[in-house]
């Protein structure tokens, strides 16, 4: 993709509050945009390292939660006589907080699983899930478990003029999602268009061989699952901002797997990819919810993975490069058979 | 044919030392005893009948594999329990028997993973594309094109690994291999699967390597080229070595022809 479409491209994005005026159309939006989001992270482990981490709402929901704790204050008792307090933290403070946490977590899982590759790295990032989910519904004191933390406060809380209306909150929260995810992009880019990246798709392609080289592959391994983690960690604490209640639903498999199809469908390893993949699952259901049954709903979005996966098993994003140089060459080579074939015209004239 | 000019034996300084190593698998000796050592800008070969252990001792050195007994060392330090990826950075570095290339990568790219330890710029500057990463990135491409020029790969540059000829990939693994910049080089078998046109264009360019003052350990069952090339042959049999000395004297020794050449002609 070039510079000037990508530049066009945010140029839209940034219009959109411009035109768009519908509360229900914002709120699909955000909610894909955080989703988007989810789905880049994944995208950095599953697309560029090889590994899948189906356990990746576990990033998301541990940012979710330490965002609206560190924002609503709370206290731990640790021993009989030492209660650990703290005290309702600004949005802003919390929302660092959360990166900083899921990040540590990430960490610990990229540690924990060093030397476990494949299916082993998947079982291990789907109990890790399986525990933190386990942990949200049984610490009741810290989490409130079902019964879910309330009145978590909006992004744009202390900014006079965005606390006005309901629209202007959402108007607010399109920005903040916009503007994390751009800061995400980049910093995805950077990684894995240098010489961080090919590392990492070195642990994808050739483990021995990275390693022969003196490739430290589980150096970025690690790497990849503190930034991954970090950025589903964001998108987690966007959420619970933007929704403003968070209980250990959060956590369920459904949404790891909707990530993992938007990563899967738009073309892992690339960057558009989850882009792609997220619009396109993002604002499916929604178009299909005013035509169909919910239960025929899923027909479709079932079988329209079914067929993405079964057609375009390298994603939509690398088949349509590869129709583009297809198309590209040919028009190459049919320009240069016509030229040939005058040519010999003017000769056989001769 | 000699295609690198021998230099005394007495100015060479020992640059791998293998001592008394042995392997097991459970129960099964792969390498029972073993001892050679290397010297600096030498070819030596480490020859031997399928199943005499060549690829496990490739193996150990490069830290692939743990030794069960003995010690690897080079230019005197300690490689046991060290990782490849420590190992390549104390300069040693391996290519693998089956063909092994980064298949999904454009040829270059390939050669720029292999260029990984020369670049530097941490996280934090590639996060920030500081000039100096940009320069960085800039000179690892020029280094990689010019190692694919050196192996005679330029041509191919932008194609991916994976689709290309099987003796061009060999040549890539090689090429990936330089670019790590050993001063050990460690090759597995790299003409198998060569056409003799290819072999005999990869055995010049064996002797380019050794100008370029690498030191070679060659895993090969192409005759002519190991009595070619080397310095130096090993023959290792039954996780034995049986004989160690330069090529014209394994050719007459008599424990040699017995267990490795003397079922058929004499190749060389």
């Amino acid at each position: 993709m070039n510079t000037l479409a990508k530049w066009l491209i945010v140029a839209f994005l940034v219009t959109v509050p411009l035109w768009l005026g519908n509360q229900y159309q914002y709120h699909v939006l955000i909610m894909m945009g955080i989703f988007t989001i989810g789905a880049m992270s994944l995208n950095l482990l599953l697309g560029y390292t090889g590994q899948l981490s189906l356990g990746h709402v576990a990033f998301f929901g541990i940012g979710a939660y330490t965002s609206s704790l560190v924002s609503l204050g709370f206290d731990l008792q640790l021993t009989d006589s030492y209660t650990f307090v703290v005290e309702p933290k600004p949005v802003w403070f919390a929302f660092f907080c959360a990166l900083i946490v899921s990040g540590l977590c990430g960490w610990f899982v990229g540690k924990l699983s060093f030397r476990v590759r494949g299916a082993y790295f998947v079982i291990v990032t789907i109990s890790f899930a399986e525990v933190v989910r386990l942990v949200a519904l049984n610490w009741v004191d810290l989490t409130e478990g079902p019964m879910a933390l309330n009145n978590i406060p909006p992004l744009a809380s202390g900014v006079p003029w965005m606390e006005a209306g309901a629209l202007s909150r959402r108007v607010a929260n399109y920005y903040m999602v916009l503007a994390v995810g751009l800061v995400a992009f980049l910093i995805i880019q950077r990684l894995v268009q240098s010489r961080v990246g090919r590392a990492m798709i070195a642990l994808r392609e050739n483990e021995s061989l990275a390693k022969s080289v003196g490739v430290d592959v589980t150096r970025y391994l690690v790497l990849a699952a503190i930034t991954s983690a970090a950025i589903a960690g964001a998108a987690g604490a966007l959420y619970a901002h933007y929704v403003r209640i968070v209980d250990p639903d959060v956590f369920l498999f459904i949404y790891t797997v909707t990530m993992v199809i938007m990563v899967i469908s738009g073309g892992k390893g690339t960057l558009a990819g989850p882009l792609v993949g997220g619009l396109i699952f993002g604002i499916l259901p929604e178009l299909t919810r005013g035509h169909m049954l919910p239960e025929v709903q899923w027909i479709v979005y079932g079988a329209l993975m079914i067929l993405i996966v079964f057609f375009l098993p390298q994603g939509i994003v690398p088949a349509v490069q590869r129709g583009w140089a297809t198309w590209q060459k040919r028009r190459d080579q049919s320009a240069r058979d016509t030229s040939a074939s005058n040519g010999r015209r003017q000769e056989v004239a001769r | 044919m000699t295609l690198h000019m021998t230099t005394p034996a007495t100015t060479r300084q020992t640059v791998l030392t293998v001592d008394n190593l042995a392997v097991h698998f459970g129960g099964l000796v792969a390498i029972s005893d073993a001892s050679f050592k290397v010297d600096e800008g030498e070819v030596v070969s480490l020859i031997g009948p399928n199943g005499a252990g060549k690829t496990t001792a490739f193996n150990v050195i490069s830290g692939f594999l743990a030794a069960t007994k003995g010690v690897v060392a080079y230019k005197g330090r300690r490689l046991n329990g060290l990782k490849p990826h420590q190992i390549a950075d104390a300069g040693l570095v391996r290519t693998f028997q089956k063909t092994s290339v980064f298949g999904n990568d454009t040829v270059i790219d390939n050669i720029m993973i292999g260029l990984h330890r020369r670049g530097d710029a941490s996280i934090w500057q590639t996060l920030l594309l500081t000039p100096k990463v940009r320069r960085q990135e800039q000179a690892l491409r020029e280094a990689a094109a010019e190692i694919l020029d050196f192996v005679g790969l330029g041509h191919r540059s932008n194609e991916l690994a994976g689709a290309l000829a099987y003796g061009e990939q060999r040549l890539l693994e090689v090429a990936v291999a330089l670019a790590a910049k050993p001063s050990l080089l460690l090759l597995d078998e790299p003409a198998c699967g060569m056409n003799p046109t290819e072999a005999l264009n990869f055995r010049n360019l064996l002797g380019e390597i050794g100008r370029k003052k690498i030191t070679v350990l060659l895993v090969e069952h192409n005759m002519r080229m190991v009595m070619g090339v080397s310095d130096r042959v090993v023959v290792l049999n039954h996780g034995r070595i049986i004989a160690d000395g330069p090529p014209t004297e394994i050719q007459q020794n008599p424990e040699v022809i017995r267990a490795y050449l003397g079922h058929g002609p004499k190749h060389a």
